[in-house]
């Protein structure tokens, strides 16, 4: 057994044992409630960056399932863990959580008292760390996260959009996907043509947008409005990603071109915090964000109540909003924070929470319907 | 909103505690009579057993220690003239209760509204029949079987089941008259008890799922189809031993999120099929190890004893919140106990594991054998909570056995 020692940049050190990589890590750690879908959250690009403590109890029970990946493989920068499972038992598992991490060059702490760093992280905010599993002494780990220049302002995005535009085909995951026919939602008897904007995508999106039949074509993030326009799409997607928004003022004059053009869009997280931006909003960073599957909002026109994943540190300041232009669709029924939006004169609405779960509730999946109902209206 | 057309609440208790219907169900009756007394509606408490907290004088407004029975709720109803009923919070015996009032027409007659579960929805629940019917109607995926009231017809469904297979008797409480029948010379003895168990004389058969994982959920929901998955539960022991005398461990362990999200939208697709409007259920899954295809077993329109387990797990009080909805309230109209701020309509998620370990009390019962079979044999159990797997079951493994039937906290 080896050791492995974490250190905040509070001058907390935590020890516990060594699993995944041998090396050091430097990131911010945030805390996710959910209890289910550990690999999903490790492959999704939003945590880039970011080192993960999950809350629950067990990690790697089920070992790794190869059709469950959100991305090609791990993004986060670390795992924070309780308790390490020592087998795996899951009918599809592929290999085992520590090897595949090992992998992959990103390390891992348990034996971790989760509930006490977690309250910490909650009362105190989100907090630089830095992780070593090859023995680097505490003093050094607190410099490294102290001296690391954190998220904050950064544009994390280029380290995880494509390089290139491609056409999205269908992968393993997507049999897990229900495709949605003609006699559920008539818009879809035509195959429209969406263009994704890839600031971090999660490939369940992608496997979402087609599950309607869209001819979805992946863009970097990067790309000018005149350059997606000039594809002639029926609807524009603005994804998920990692980081500040403040650190994309490329992205959010795109999406001000964009929504000019009165082409029907759809944001979600990342995505809806560049709508508010565009939109004249200013985004603000809450203490220690939403990161789980647990997440209430309420639909305010109807009051109905989802149950969504959330993986956010930033949210749209509510009070820059302009009430003639914008209406406020959906809040948090835990903090009354802003979860989504809609323009009452152009089709542009977005989300701040994730319909595509994965993990998560299945609550909100029919939003993606509603974006191809806003296509097929235009 | 809560409702102001209803005034006085039957609520039936449980009745005795025996094997197979526990103290739990006054746990949770307790419960939600708390709840509707202090919205303002006048409840009626009927219990047959003046041993409960329920019976207590300063629970219910009027308290009758009454056999459970039809000609007793009958002349309660006539004398107390109760608006609305809550059958869901009394175990089985309450349900059994709200189904014969309702078919004889007590109910009617008096103007008794039943909330938290209609007929319909009890009907579709217990009659295993039915619920069959129900979930094939709406392509919820169930195990292959069928009723027999007739060994002829038993015989007729084992060639499409196959050996072995359940046998046990319909709407009989904790699993009464069931047996797992292995070879064709058994079958005709497991029929005839099971016949003989059923208060309707039916005996159901059903494929094996012998040694696939069993889950549980518990769920609830309102009247405007706000539902949240309160706790999920996973059985250390698989398919084939009672729930009651399995180890349970919440929250579930061995399954991807990919996996648990279909047992979740099954439970909300279960619920809405049955009619289940307001209030908790319990739905209950098998899963194959090997294949990962999915069955619904069974699911209950009522508070059950793994509510008990997920209420004391979570803190959600799935008891009160079932009275509340059941009398017109969203969850989003309810606050959270445990945080006092938020609201009710959310998803616990725990840092920490629950488990349930049974406890047979084998030296009060010297002549009687014991093998782990589908019908509940526990006499006791004991809760243990800790922040991981191993510490909780140590944990409950080491309570002495005069302080079973208590639950043990310890952390790190």
């Amino acid at each position: 057994m080896k050791l492995a020692t974490l250190v905040l940049q509070d001058g907390t050190v935590i020890e516990g044992q060594a699993f995944g990589a041998e090396t050091d890590a430097v990131f911010e750690l945030v805390f996710n409630t959910s209890m289910t879908g550990y690999q999903e959250i490790l492959t999704d690009p939003s945590y880039r960056g970011q080192g993960v403590l999950f809350t629950v109890s067990h990690i790697g029970n089920v070992g790794i399932n190869l059709e469950d990946d959100e991305s090609a493989k791990p993004q986060v920068s670390a795992a924070v863990i309780r308790s390490l499972s020592p087998v795996v038992s899951n009918w599809r598992s592929a290999l085992s959580l520590s090897d595949w991490l090992t992998q992959h060059g990103v390390p891992g702490i348990s034996g971790v008292d989760t509930r006490w760093l977690t309250r910490k992280l909650r009362d105190g905010g989100t907090q630089k760390a830095a992780l070593s599993t090859k023995g680097t002494s505490p003093e050094k780990l607190l410099a490294m996260a102290r001296d690391w220049a954190g998220l904050d302002g950064r544009d994390m995005v280029k380290e995880v959009t494509c390089e290139e535009s491609y056409r999205w085909v269908d992968d393993e995951g997507s049999k897990w996907v229900k495709p949605v026919t003609s006699d559920q939602l008539s818009v879809v008897s035509r195959q429209w043509s969406v263009v994704a904007y890839d600031f971090g995508i999660k490939e369940n999106i992608l496997r979402h947008l087609s599950s309607y039949g869209a001819n979805v074509t992946v863009v970097p993030a990067d790309t000018t409005a005149d350059e997606v326009l000039a594809m002639k799409p029926d609807g524009v997607f603005l994804s998920n990603g990692p980081g500040d928004p403040a650190g994309l003022p490329y992205a959010v004059e795109a999406v001000s071109g964009l929504i000019e053009s009165g082409v029907p869009m759809f944001g979600i997280c990342l995505g809806h915090q560049l709508i508010g931006r565009a939109l004249g909003a200013d985004t603000h960073r809450l203490k220690f964000g939403h990161h789980g599957g647990n997440h209430p909002v309420q639909y305010l026109p109807n009051g109905e109540v989802l149950i969504t994943a959330q993986n956010h540190n930033y949210c749209v300041t509510e009070g820059d909003l302009n009430k003639d232009e914008v209406e406020i669709t959906y809040k948090s029924l835990n903090d009354d924070s802003l979860e989504g939006l809609r323009m009452k004169n152009k089709p542009v609405f977005s989300v701040q929470f994730h319909p595509e779960s994965a993990p998560g509730p299945h609550d909100a999946h029919d939003i993606f319907g509603e974006f191809f109902k806003m296509i097929g209206g235009k | 909103m809560k409702r102001t057309d209803i005034h006085t609440i039957l609520v039936p208790g449980s009745g005795a505690i025996v094997i197979g219907q526990a103290a739990e169900f006054d746990y949770s009756g307790t419960q939600a009579v708390k709840a509707l007394k202090a919205e303002g509606y006048r409840v009626v408490l009927v219990n047959s057993n003046p041993a409960t907290i329920m019976t207590d004088p300063e629970i219910a407004d009027a308290t009758y220690i009454e056999p459970l029975t039809v000609e007793a709720l009958e002349a309660i109803i006539a004398q107390e003239k109760p608006d609305a009923m809550l059958p869901t919070v009394g175990g089985q015996t309450g349900l059994n209760l709200a189904l014969a009032l309702s078919e004889n027409g007590v109910l009617e007659k008096y103007g008794v509204q039943l909330i938290g579960a209609n007929l319909s929805a009890i009907k579709a629940a217990e009659d295993r029949l039915l619920f069959r019917e129900t979930m094939q109607k709406v392509g919820i995926p169930i195990p292959h079987g069928g009723a027999a009231y007739s060994f002829a017809e038993a015989e007729e469904i084992i060639k499409q089941t196959g050996y072995p297979v359940l046998v046990r008797a319909s709407f009989a409480m904790g699993g009464t008259g069931a047996s797992w029948v292995y070879e064709p010379a058994q079958l005709q003895e497991a029929v005839r008890s099971a016949i003989s168990e059923s208060p309707i004389g039916q005996a159901w058969l059903e494929e094996s799922v012998l040694g696939w994982k069993e889950y549980e959920l518990e769920v609830m929901r309102d009247k405007a189809d706000n539902f949240v998955v309160v706790c999920s539960i996973e059985n250390l022991d698989p398919m084939g031993v009672h729930t009651g005398d399995s180890i349970t461990v919440a929250p579930a362990q061995t399954l991807t999120d990919r996996e648990y999200q279909i047992l979740r939208d099954l439970a909300h697709r279960v619920l809405t099929a049955v009619g289940v409007e307001t209030g908790g259920s319990n739905v209950q899954f098998g899963v194959d190890p090997k294949t990962g295809r999915v069955v619904v077993i069974e699911m209950n329109p009522r508070v059950s004893r793994s509510s008990a387990l997920a209420s004391k797990a979570t803190g959600f009080p799935i008891a009160k919140l079932a009275a509340l909805v059941a009398v017109g309230y969203t969850l989003d109209e309810i606050t959270n106990d445990i945080t006092g701020q938020t609201k009710a309509a959310f998803e616990p998620s725990l840092d920490y594991v629950v488990v349930k370990i049974p406890r047979w009390a084998f030296e009060k019962f010297p002549r009687r054998g014991f093998d782990s079979r589908p019908a509940n044999e526990i006499r006791r159990r004991v809760d243990g909570i800790g922040t991981h797997l191993p510490r909780s079951l140590e944990q409950s493994d080491s309570i002495p056995r005069n302080r079973c039937g208590r639950t043990r906290r310890l952390w790190p």
